[in-house]
């Protein structure tokens, strides 16, 4: 009997391990993060919520049951801002479950395309802004000095505007269109990623295990690239789940402005757009596009709380 | 403390001269001139050569900017080419409608979102607790500008005729014309001066200024103009406030002190206002602090969606007009507020939490 299992032994309230346990594998950082996030249930909601809109994205043609784009112009029955018209609730008519909008074009089907379009975008934005906010902030970070100094001021500056009044500023000089609202959305929210990585890095770098790649010759610029930052990317996958929430409201108030997406292209935020001055006689057409941004930015928000508890190393039983 | 507030400061100069900066590039890079924009696609060159003239944009770019810093650091921010009115007088006519929005706003943001943390802190793990969290989840992931429109839905149309009924646009009725308060106290103002400029901005705040001038009527009927904005633009800062103060409560009622406050036999109610709260208030007062940039960028669209004649729509406008002159001193008082705002937190922080003086 050793020591430490003779104090153990005395101490009845301390419970000695399972000796089965000391020989089960340690299991990466990953899998312990991936086995706390399946213990709580608002992280699975968001990943049920989003992996549905995924699903409805990628199988957008064979949900959607006509082109977005086709119009019924002419089609019997068939009226601009039609109502819904469901044939199992009695509806007899040509069925449209979501009704028609103002150039007569099935709803569902455009409600359903869109998807095609957000959450795309919503994931090339977020990976555009950590791949550049992750280089920033590491050099920065690293580096320190009047490098740091410049970077930080520039973002700073970039952080003296409320986000979306630059967004807006930024979509008009380059014009509308989903490409530049990417670029627009990008750099304003890059100065965030980059502080966080940055303050990441800062704490990373004086690790021991960053002083023993040190001492063992290596280059600054390999312990940066090896040692630094794949251990400093851990908060940086928290905000970017939280930040395709952010991209996908900002995307669709940038559309809603005008200045997204540009028509016919479905998109939620001009949808609702094109339709607003129709709220008060067709308002069906202002709640599926508007339930759908909202059930996808629940879902990356959800899915980023559940992400964040998982691997917050403070909260550690 | 002050070598605290000065330090703070420093550090706000170069970002505002920077964002000063960046939307002086920003207008310049705009494509399209303002001369064919203003005068038609028909516009003769003499026309327009002499528009450039006038507005000043035939000088080369680095004298336009050494121009542009002298005006703004006297508050001349020229003349709006649409309007053919002082950028000033506009920015004092339509701030303060936004400014009142934003205050209403984030009033109700704290008096709904702060209890409510707290009730769901204090309950935690109970239905109501998860409740409170599932309405404050779906507040965050809602757009603004959607919640507007459902709003305008529910109480212009669902609800006409019934005493809930609220008018879903405008700041008053039409054909309301309010005295500004001035007026009524019987006050001179004379044209000019600063005085005359303040008085004149509080005017325009409606609410406040039916309410400081006894109209009772008016003021009743500005009020009702801004319960849906205001509902509007508050509900994402609510539901951050609320998860905030929650997360924070939660984080100090499991600390040492409050164990000790609850051995000493201290009633709950006793532990969470005294004891608790007092500590969790600080990250909540950091998070109210930041909602400045999301009010003032939601107020962009509570305006669009219910007609209101603020900031957001100006600029909105000002875009599609191209209006360089409203733009650029649009934008630069947006982001100085903004600027401005961040920095008296930062200040009053450091106040509340002396630890955040010594970094």
């Amino acid at each position: 009997m050793t020591l430490g299992e003779a104090e153990m032994s005395l101490r009845p309230d301390v419970a000695v391990p399972d000796p089965e346990s000391l020989f089960e594998q340690p299991g990466s950082v990953w899998r312990i993060a991936a086995r706390r996030f399946f213990q709580r249930k608002v992280g699975i909601a968001g990943l049920i919520l989003v992996c549905f809109m995924i699903l409805v994205a990628i199988f957008a043609p064979l949900i959607a049951p006509y082109d977005p784009y086709q119009n019924f112009i002419g089609v019997e029955g068939a009226e601009r801002w039609a109502p819904p018209c469901i044939n199992a609730f009695g509806c007899e008519g040509p069925q449209h479950i979501f009704g028609l909008d103002g150039n007569v074009r099935d709803f569902f089907s455009r409600v359903v395309y869109a998807a095609r379009v957000s959450l795309p975008l919503g994931f090339t934005t977020v990976l555009i802004t950590i791949v550049i906010g992750t280089v920033i902030g590491a050099i920065a970070g690293y580096a320190g000095g009047w490098s740091d100094n410049v970077l930080m001021r520039i973002m700073d500056v970039v952080l003296g505007f409320p986000s979306l009044i630059l967004a807006i500023a930024i979509v008009f000089v380059l014009g509308p269109g989903l490409r530049n609202t990417l670029l627009a959305i990008a750099i304003v929210t890059i100065p965030q990623y980059a502080r966080v990585m940055r303050a990441s890095v800062l704490s990373v770098k004086e690790v021991d295990y960053v002083w023993a790649s040190r001492a063992l010759g290596a280059s600054p610029w390999k312990v940066l690239v090896t040692r630094v930052v794949p251990n400093a990317l851990t908060p940086l996958v928290v905000l970017g789940t939280l930040g395709i929430a952010t991209v996908i409201l900002e995307a669709a108030a940038l559309g809603f402005l005008g200045l997204g997406a540009v028509p016919p292209t479905p998109e939620w935020g001009s949808m609702l757009a094109a339709e607003r001055d129709r709220i008060f006689t067709a308002p069906h057409l202002m709640i599926f596009p508007g339930l759908a941004i909202m059930i996808t930015v629940l879902g990356f928000n959800l899915m980023g709380d559940g992400l964040r508890d998982a691997l917050d190393p403070t909260l550690n039983k | 403390m002050i070598g605290y507030i000065l330090r703070r400061l420093l550090i706000a100069i170069p970002v505002l001269i920077g964002v000063l900066l960046v939307v002086f590039l920003l207008v310049r890079l705009v494509p399209g001139d303002p001369c064919t924009a203003l005068l038609g696609e028909r516009a003769t060159p003499e026309a327009c050569e002499r528009f450039n003239e006038v507005n000043g944009l035939n000088e080369p770019l680095y004298v336009q900017l050494g121009i542009y810093f002298g005006n703004v650091l006297s508050g001349d921010f020229g003349e709006s080419i649409r309007f053919s009115r002082p950028v000033s007088d506009i920015i004092i006519e339509r701030l303060p409608v936004t400014l009142e929005l934003a205050i209403a706003a984030l009033s109700i943001a704290v008096i709904v979102g702060i209890p409510l943390g707290i009730m769901a802190a204090r309950r935690h793990n109970t239905t109501a607790d998860v409740a409170a969290m599932a309405f404050a989840n779906v507040g965050v992931s809602m757009p603004i500008f959607w919640l507007g429109l459902l709003l305008a839905y529910l109480f212009a149309v669902v609800l006409l005729g019934t005493p809930l009924a609220l008018p879903p646009s405008g700041s008053l009725s039409p054909g309301t014309r309010p005295l500004p308060f001035y007026e009524v106290w019987g006050w001179q103002i004379s044209e000019e001066g600063f005085g005359a400029t303040v008085a004149e901005f509080i005017s325009n705040m409606t609410v406040t200024n039916a309410f400081i001038s006894f109209q009772w009527e008016i003021f009743w009927d500005a009020v009702q103009h801004m319960i849906l904005p205001a509902i509007t633009l508050a509900t994402i800062p609510m539901a951050i406030i609320a998860r905030m103060t929650r997360s924070s409560l939660l984080d100090v009622l499991g600390r040492d002190y409050i164990r000790t406050a609850r051995a000493k036999g201290a009633v709950e109610r006793r532990v969470v206002r005294r004891h608790a709260l007092r500590n969790a208030m600080l990250p909540v007062v950091t998070i109210i602090g930041l909602q400045l940039g999301l009010l003032l960028g939601g107020a962009v669209l509570t305006e669009t969606v219910f007609g209101l004649a603020g900031v957001g729509t100006a600029l909105f406008e000002a875009i599609n007009a191209r209006d360089f002159p409203i733009i650029q001193g649009f934008t630069v008082v947006i982001a100085a507020t903004y600027v401005i705002v961040n920095l008296l937190v930062d200040i009053s922080y450091g106040y509340l939490d002396p630890r955040v003086r010594l970094e």
